[in-house]
């Protein structure tokens, strides 16, 4: 529900900062290291296959977990009987809602707290009962001999139902959530002005997550003491949730996250299936590995919930937007998970509209709870926005980059007028234009089409940006420089496949000037490393890169402090340069970091860095567009994507290869969410979920996907965001996709096609109405 | 838990998997021809339970282990649990994701659809063994330096299945690359770097 950003950041913290406020560093102007396209610092790990993620992990003695699950949308556990499966061979842990380790904990989904193992079931997949044992096979095999009764209740699918009088109540209070409200100006006024108003309604499927690596973790008690390894976003972020439910000190609960196979939003927090494996290695007496199957992951850690919006807007002749009026209804799942958290932040914000109106239900439906999933709500918003925009275009008989064009905020009116640190969206949308061949794409899509062939081509265009973005305290990075001039980076954030740990290696390196394969970087793990925040909400780099570089900073502070006694210089005079410290007034006056006495004493000189706060009154926000060109086989219902071209004002490039591929990533993620991927749920009948694999949901392929996708970075000075000047990137490059996509194939078949996705039997259908019509 | 799955007699169940399995059988349908259509299953000579281990003899990266198994036991969980080689990824153990892809006798298999004992006495390769000592081989140096990745999970089936395609193909184009590796999701969406690697690995392994 909250139509905040307050998932990402904290607010109204003090922190100590470094360097002392004033001294905050110069924004580099010109940059060695920092930018360039390098390699990533851990691809020997993953590509040797020597990187260690959680599943890899095997102890002594180790056993493996595994979770029975409700099989039911809606139901209650009236009787559970395990004692056949106790005694299957293998079996040495067995936890069910019974169980003294288990009958007094709690589980939080947001604030609703519910028993971990609850006798009411409310979606497929809910956990029932755990098993650990010497094999896999043995768990599994233990869980099918469990004996559970049901009853079964009724069960609500459908979103678009919850509200009706008679449907299935999820929980006793309704099926309501919570509701949220947003207007400025008056909207009816706007319509007056009008020259035209456009209303439809879209909708959106249940996009999930399905990260390659399955969720999972390792959980191994020494005394009273926890340690997980768990497949994570973030450490902390699954410390608090862990001890909170085990009832245990922060300190006590050791979580690690080294290496993680993508998340996506699915990770930002653990599951019960983390407890379950403590509460069983507690049992048994041996760590136990919880590796869920795919089937799992479907029904049980989140999803982007559907939606179905409605959006009437109303142009002026000239192209000035007057009103936008958007409604919208998003399902949480079975508990509140934010369903239609977001969904609305780009028709308040994106373009200048005096007049805007947004309200949302969130609504409970039995099916798993949602999860934040790359941007949260914004690819929905975007998918009606984007479209209502290229329809005023037509009817205005604008051009749809000229129309947005027109439109530009200057500040972010959503925030009352608080002005955007930089924004790229005009030369985003421009360059970007530029680049593609925009007008002659449309003119060669629209000659193409005159011909009578069934293979038609589109071109299409959509913009964004995403409300989050500019990092924010708190992190703290150490630092500490080694007496042989090698240098140890530590710091709490997770890598999740986006390349933070190389981006933090080259800042570390850019400032401390030394070559990034000296540095070792120590990551995500509570036991040892400094405190951050989950990686999520592309908020990572702009949030970790100025901390590390008032670490590298601090640490210089401190060496040339020391070398300035060997050189009998004042520090203020002194260059760092990596390998030697030389006097600026002097050249003859130097000294090989290797022989600072003072550092040679003590071994090592360590540096702490902290994030700073965000400029008070203004905001960091990413921006983007993004430009389509595709084929529809009428015959078929086929569509082939040939090109993209991704323009992204995201701030400083700071690896310039992990950059364009975080854009490719997201335009792929994008084709997902347009074109192939819904959840299906047998609403009608079992309520249970169908499609639960990846055979039946489909993700793009490398069949599905164009190799022509070209990344445009806009990179715009922004020494307000930050000390590095960098935004975040890895959600923006996958709002505009779908929206863009749809446009395109307006352009190919004159159709609106308001249901994402459009599968081949959508385009069809849509051709056989046209027919019937 | 299904309800028809409920009952059991010897409070074994085994879903999706035959109870029983014929040590005949292995020797002869599984060894000699399971990459090929497969005849008529032999009637077993032999039946032992699924939960007893049978010794079956691997040949993986080049190097002989004997290994003791449950015939149920796939390739995948062998390879990881058993051998320790954990760069093959479990990704859905269905046959969807190809996140296990390892080469068996140069062809790019699934490890999750292949049982441990098929695989007896075949020619196991795994990303392990692409390694030249300690350096990365040629496909993962296409990788490394094309990017062709990010969380690395889904990498290593990559890299097998560009690897495979090498093998049988060492000049292949767009189009092949793109089939080669169609089998490999990758839900970060590295597939355009992934194409480029595939190409740069053709001209590594030639050099």
């Amino acid at each position: 529900m909250a139509q905040d950003d307050n998932i990402y950041y904290t607010r109204g913290m003090e922190v100590p900062e470094t360097p002392e406020p004033g001294a905050e560093p110069d924004f580099w102007e010109k940059t060695a290291v920092v930018g360039k396209p390098s390699p990533r610092v851990d691809g020997y790990e993953r590509l040797s296959g020597t990187a260690v993620y959680p599943a890899d992990i095997k102890l002594p003695n180790m056993i493996y977990g595994a979770i029975l699950r409700c099989p039911h949308p809606n139901a209650r556990v009236k009787k559970l009987d395990a004692g056949r499966a106790r005694q299957m061979p293998g079996v040495r842990a067995l936890i069910t809602g019974d169980s003294d380790e288990a009958k007094n904990l709690k589980w939080r989904y947001n604030n609703f707290t519910a028993p971990l193992l609850d006798p009411h079931c409310r979606f497929e997949g809910e956990a029932v009962a755990a098993v650990a044992a010497d094999t896999p096979y043995q768990a599994r095999d233990a869980l099918a001999a469990i004996d559970v009764e049901y009853e079964v209740l009724p069960h609500l699918a459908d979103h678009d139902r919850a509200m009706d009088e008679n449907a299935p109540k999820v929980h006793k209070t309704g099926n309501l959530v919570g509701k949220d409200k947003y207007s400025r100006g008056d909207v009816e006024k706007g319509f007056d002005r009008a020259d035209a108003v456009l209303e439809r309604t879209y909708h959106t499927q249940c996009e999930l997550h399905t990260p390659m690596e399955l969720h999972g973790c390792v959980a191994n008690w020494e005394g009273d003491r926890l340690t997980i390894w768990e497949s994570s976003q973030g450490v902390y972020a699954v410390q608090s949730t862990i001890s909170e439910v085990l009832d245990l000190p922060f300190s006590r609960v050791r979580v690690i996250g080294h290496y993680m196979g993508g998340g996506f939003g699915s990770k930002l927090q653990p599951g019960k299936y983390t407890v379950l494996a403590a509460l069983m290695a507690r049992q048994a007496a041996r760590p136990v590995k919880m590796t869920l199957t795919r089937e799992e992951t479907y029904l049980s850690v989140g999803n982007r919930p559907a939606s179905t919006m409605h959006l009437k807007a109303g142009v002026r002749s000239d192209g000035t937007l007057t009103a936008l009026d958007f409604r919208c209804t998003g399902p949480s799942g079975a508990y509140p998970a934010g369903g239609t958290s977001l969904m609305d932040w780009l028709v308040r914000d994106l373009y200048q509209c005096d007049n805007v109106s947004c309200r949302s239900n969130d609504v409970y439906i039995n099916a798993g709870p949602a999860r934040p999933f790359r941007a949260p709500g914004h690819p929905q918003g975007s998918w009606a926005l984007e479209q209502m925009i290229d329809e005023l275009a037509e009817k205005t008989g604008m051009d749809p980059v000229d129309l947005r064009l027109k439109n530009i905020p200057e500040v972010s009116q959503a925030r009352g007028g608080m002005p955007y640190t930089t924004t790229g969206l005009r030369r985003c949308i421009l360059e970007g234009a530029e680049k593609f061949g925009w007008k002659t794409a449309v003119e060669k899509a629209r000659q193409h089409n005159r011909s009578n062939g069934h293979v038609k081509r589109g071109a299409g265009m959509a913009a964004c940006l995403w409300i989050a973005g500019g990092g924010g305290q708190p992190s703290t990075v150490v630092i500490r420089l080694f007496r042989d001039g090698s240098i140890n980076l530590n710091m709490g954030a997770s890598d999740i496949g986006t390349g933070t740990k190389t981006i933090m290696a080259q800042v570390a390196a850019e400032e401390l000037g030394v070559r990034p394969e000296m540095i070792q970087i120590e990551h995500a793990d509570t036991g040892t490393t400094q405190y951050a925040t989950p990686s999520g909400g592309s908020k990572t780099v702009p949030t970790e890169a100025p901390t590390v570089r008032n670490a590298a900073l601090e640490v210089k502070r401190r060496v040339l402090e020391m070398a300035s006694e060997d050189l009998g210089v004042p520090a203020e005079d002194l260059d760092y340069t990596g390998a030697e410290i030389v006097s600026r007034s002097n050249k003859d006056k130097r000294i090989q970091v290797t022989e600072v006495s003072r550092l040679k004493k003590r071994g090592v000189v360590m540096g702490v860095g902290y994030r700073g706060p965000n400029p008070e009154k203004k905001t960091v926000n990413p921006f983007g567009a993004q430009f389509c060109e595709l084929e529809v086989n009428l015959k078929t219902g086929e569509i082939r994507i040939l090109r993209f071209v991704a323009a992204h004002d995201s701030g400083r490039v700071m690896n310039r290869l992990t950059y364009d591929n975080q854009v490719f990533g997201g335009i792929v993620m994008g084709i997902g969410f347009g074109l192939t991927e819904f959840r299906q749920l047998d609403a009608r009948q079992t309520g249970k979920l169908c499609n639960r694999n990846w055979h039946d949901y489909k993700l793009p392929t490398a069949l599905d996907v164009p190799a022509d996708m070209e990344s445009l970075p806009i990179e715009i000075d922004d020494p307000e965001a930050n000390n590095t000047g960098a935004k975040g990137l890895g959600e923006p490059v996958t709002i505009p996709t779908a929206p863009a996509i749809a446009n395109a194939l307006y352009m190919a078949t004159g159709i609106r096609f308001t249901r994402a996705p459009v599968t081949p039997i959508e385009v069809r259908r849509h051709l056989d109405l046209q027919k019937e019509v | 838990m299904r309800s028809d799955e409920k009952k059991c007699g010897s409070g074994v169940t085994r879903r999706g998997f035959m109870q029983i399995i014929g040590t005949g059988a292995v020797g002869a349908s599984f060894a000699g021809v399971a990459l090929a259509a497969r005849p008529k299953p032999a009637p077993p000579e032999k039946m032992i339970p699924a939960e007893n281990t049978v010794k079956i003899r691997l040949h993986v990266n080049g190097a002989r282990r004997e290994v003791l198994a449950e015939p149920r036991w796939n390739l995948l969980y062998v390879l990881r649990e058993v051998m320790g080689l954990t760069g093959t990824k479990e990704g859905c153990s269905r046959g969807e994701c190809g996140a296990c892809t390892v080469l068996i006798d140069d062809i790019p298999r699934y490890a999750c659809m292949t049982l441990a004992v098929e695989a007896e006495g075949r020619k196991i390769t795994t990303v392990e063994g692409l390694m030249n000592g300690e350096q990365l081989g040629p496909v993962q140096s296409a990788f490394l330096e094309e990017d062709a990745y990010q969380c690395g999970y889904c990498t290593p089936g990559q890299i097998m299945s560009v690897e495979g395609l090498l093998r049988k193909n060492p000049d292949p184009g767009l189009e092949e690359i793109r089939t080669a590796v169609s089998g490999n999701l990758c839900r970060c969406g590295a597939y355009k770097n992934i194409f480029r690697a595939g190409k740069k690995a053709a001209s590594l392994k030639t050099k």
